[in-house]
C-alpha cells in the first residue's frame, strides 16, 4: 500500500513545496498534460503524489484519505475543531507565510489595540444598534481568539473574498484576514491593531491521524521523515 | 453505561417532582429564531449552537437551552406569580474531543415571583437540594448581586464603573480593567503612545490626517471615544481600601453563613453593598427554614461568573461527588436572571429564578450510589 501525501495543484505553493522536498532528495512533479492534476514522486519507494486544492487539504487529512498533506497552518486550524486531535504537525516548510490579523479604519484614532476594540464595540452597538461587525472567512480561529480576549459587543459576518473592501461598502465595520505585506489594507484606508495578530502561518506539512497506518505506511512514512530530515511523532 | 431509557425514567421521575412542587409543564420550540439567541448571548453562541437556514424566517438555531422560550411565553401572558417545568433536548455543538455531549434532556423548573425574591430563589433552591444532594451530589453557591454592587458603589467615574459591568461575566478582561483602574498594572506602551498621540492636536485635525474616514462609524464617534480616553487617563485611580474590597470579593469563598459574617464586616467600608448582602442575609434564613444550613453550604462569589451569563443575582451548581474530571459539566445548574426578563420582555420585566437538571449524569449518579 502507498503512502499517500497531498500537495497544494497550482501556483507558488506547489512550486515552493516541489522546491522544498527536492531540496531535500524527494523529487515530485507533476505528470502528463499541463492541465492534469497528477503526480509522481522520485527518490522514496511507495509515495504516492495526490495534487489537491490547498484549502481542501485539511479536510482530506481529517478524513484519513490522504497520509500526509502540506497546507497552510491557518486552514488547518480554522478548518478543523480540535485540529490536534487530528492531525500531527511534522514540519514547518518556511514559506508561504501570511498573518492573520484584525484591522480597522486608519481614521479610528482611538483604536489601537484589541482593548480598544472591544470599548469601541460597547459605544457602537449603543450608538447603531446592532454589534460592531468583523468581515472574515476565518470564523473558528477569529471567534476563538476573541472570546479568549474576553471581546464582546462584536458579530463576526462571512466574506470569502475582497475582504478589504467590506468596510468602506459598509458591510462590516473591521475586518479579520491573512496579509503578507499590509498593501491592500493600506490601499483601503485599514491599519492592523497592534495586539491583533492572531496566528502567524506558513506552509506546513501535516500528518492524518486517521489515515490507514498499516506496517507499511509507517515504514514508508519513517524512511521519507529520514530522507527530509524530520520527525513524525503520531 | 446509563441507557436512554434510564435517562429518559430519570428524567420523568425529576419532572414529576416539579410538576408536584406546582409547576405548570410548558412545551418549547426545537427551532428558535437565531437573532434572539444571538442579541442576547453574542457572538459565542454560533460556537455553541447548531445553526440551521429557514427558507421563510431565516438563521434558525437549535435550542441550546429553554430559558428564552420559556421566559417569552411567560412575559406574552403567564400569571403571576407563576412556576413552570419543561423537559427536553438540548443541542450544544462541541468543539473539543471530550465528556461533553452535543445532545442531552433537560430538565427545568422557572419560578416568577414579584412578592419575595429571596424566599423564590431559596424555594427553587431547596427544591433542587432535596433531589440531588441524597444522590450526594454537592451544592455550590454565589451571589453575582454582591458584584454588581460593589462595582456600582466604586467611588469613580461611571465610564470605569460601566466598563467594569459590562465585562461581569468575562473574568479575565473584568481583572485587567480593574488591574488597570487601581494602578496595579502600568499601561502598555500602545496606550500610552495613543494618549500622546491623542493630546499632541486638534482630534479632527488628527482624523483628517489619517485620511478618508471609511466604514459606519463617524468622525463623531471616533471623537467622543478619544474624548473618553484623554478624561480616562485623568481620572485618580480607584481608591486602595475600595480596589482591596474589590479583589478580596472576587477569591471570597467559605460556607455561607461565614461568608455573610466576612461581607458584613466589609460592609462600613463599602456601604453601597449593604442592600445586597442584606438580601443575601434574607435568603440564608429562607434556606434555613428549608432545612438547609447554611453553615455548611459552599459559597463563591465569583461563582457564576465564567459558565452562567445573564445570571445577575443568587447562582448555584451541582456537582458529582469525587474529583471527577476538571471540564466536566455539572449536573444542575441554575440562578435569578431579572434583567434577561426585562431585555426579553420589552420594557416589561418580572424577577425570575429557575434552573436545569441533567437527567443523564443524575442516573449516572444514581448507577454509582
Amino acid at each position: 500500500m502507498t503512502l499517500k501525501i497531498g500537495v497544494p495543484s497550482k501556483g507558488r505553493l506547489m512550486e515552493k513545496t516541489f522546491d522544498w522536498f527536492g531540496a531535500r532528495g524527494v523529487t515530485m512533479a507533476r505528470t502528463g498534460s499541463d492541465r492534469e492534476y497528477a503526480g509522481a514522486v522520485d527518490g522514496v519507494a511507495g509515495v504516492e503524489l495526490v495534487l489537491l486544492s490547498a484549502g481542501e487539504i485539511p479536510r482530506d487529512l481529517a478524513a484519513g484519505r490522504i497520509h500526509l498533506g502540506v497546507t497552510g497552518s491557518d486552514l488547518v486550524r480554522d478548518k478543523l475543531a480540535d485540529w490536534q486531535a487530528q492531525v500531527a504537525e511534522i514540519a514547518p516548510l518556511g514559506f508561504g507565510h501570511a498573518d492573520l490579523i484584525i484591522a480597522v479604519p486608519t481614521a479610528w484614532i482611538d483604536v489601537d489595540t484589541v482593548d480598544d476594540l472591544d470599548a469601541a464595540a460597547a459605544a457602537f452597538r449603543a450608538r447603531h444598534g446592532h454589534r460592531l461587525r468583523i468581515a472574515t472567512k476565518y470564523h473558528r480561529l477569529v471567534r476563538e481568539f476573541l472570546t479568549a480576549q474576553g471581546v464582546a459587543d462584536y458579530q463576526l459576518v462571512d466574506s470569502q473574498g475582497a475582504t478589504e473592501g467590506t468596510v468602506k461598502n459598509l458591510t462590516a465595520e473591521a475586518i479579520a484576514d491573512i496579509t503578507s505585506s499590509g498593501e491592500t489594507l493600506r490601499a483601503n484606508h485599514l491599519k492592523i491593531l497592534s495586539d491583533g495578530l492572531i496566528h502567524a502561518s506558513q506552509a506546513t506539512l501535516f500528518a492524518a491521524r486517521a489515515a490507514d497506518w498499516t506496517s507499511d505506511t509507517r515504514a514508508t512514512l519513517n524512511t521519507l521523515c529520514a530522507q527530509l530530515g524530520v520527525t513524525a511523532s503520531l | 453505561m446509563t441507557t436512554r431509557a434510564e435517562i429518559r425514567e430519570e428524567a420523568d421521575r425529576l419532572f414529576a417532582a416539579f410538576k408536584a412542587a406546582g409547576a405548570t409543564a410548558v412545551e418549547a420550540d426545537t427551532l428558535l429564531p437565531a437573532d434572539t439567541l444571538l442579541d442576547l448571548y453574542g457572538e459565542d453562541i454560533r460556537a455553541r449552537a447548531y445553526v440551521t437556514a429557514d427558507p421563510l424566517r431565516g438563521e434558525m438555531m437549535l435550542r441550546p437551552d429553554f430559558t428564552v422560550p420559556v421566559v417569552q411565553a411567560h412575559m406574552q401572558g403567564g400569571a403571576d406569580p407563576a412556576r413552570y417545568c419543561y423537559m427536553g433536548e438540548v443541542y450544544r455543538k462541541q468543539d473539543h474531543l471530550g465528556p461533553r455531549a452535543s445532545e442531552y434532556l433537560q430538565v427545568g423548573f422557572e419560578l416568577f415571583d414579584r412578592a419575595e425574591p429571596q424566599a423564590a430563589d431559596a424555594e427553587v433552591f431547596a427544591l433542587f437540594h432535596s433531589l440531588l444532594a441524597p444522590l450526594g451530589a454537592r451544592a455550590l453557591t454565589g451571589d453575582i448581586g454582591i458584584l454588581m454592587a460593589a462595582v456600582n458603589g466604586l467611588t469613580t467615574s461611571p465610564h470605569r464603573r460601566a466598563a467594569l459591568l459590562r465585562h461581569i461575566w468575562r473574568p479575565a478582561r473584568f481583572r485587567n480593567l480593574l488591574d488597570r483602574f487601581s494602578d496595579r498594572a502600568a499601561p502598555t506602551q500602545a496606550r500610552t503612545d495613543m494618549l500622546n498621540r491623542l493630546q499632541s492636536g486638534d482630534t479632527a485635525a488628527l482624523i483628517a490626517a489619517t485620511g478618508p474616514i471609511t466604514g459606519l462609524r463617524t468622525q463623531a464617534e471616533i471623537t467622543q471615544r478619544a474624548q473618553t480616553l484623554l478624561d480616562d487617563a485623568q481620572t485618580p485611580p480607584l481608591n486602595a481600601p475600595e480596589a482591596a474590597l474589590l479583589y478580596d470579593l472576587l477569591t471570597l469563598q467559605a460556607p455561607a453563613r461565614a461568608a455573610l459574617s466576612h461581607l458584613r464586616g466589609i460592609t462600613p467600608m463599602l456601604p453601597a453593598i449593604e442592600p445586597a448582602v442584606d438580601r443575601f442575609a434574607t435568603r440564608l434564613d429562607a434556606l434555613e427554614r428549608h432545612g438547609i444550613n447554611p453553615s455548611d453550604l459552599a459559597f463563591q462569589a465569583s461563582h457564576g461568573r465564567s459558565s452562567m451569563e445573564y445570571y445577575d443575582g443568587f447562582v448555584f451548581s451541582f456537582q458529582g461527588p469525587g474529583n471527577g474530571a476538571a471540564n466536566a459539566p455539572p449536573i444542575a445548574l441554575g440562578g435569578r436572571y431579572d434583567a434577561l426578563t426585562a431585555h426579553l420582555g420589552q420594557g416589561r420585566s418580572i424577577p425570575a429564578v429557575g434552573g436545569i437538571i441533567r437527567p443523564g449524569l443524575v442516573a449516572a449518579l444514581r448507577g454509582i450510589t
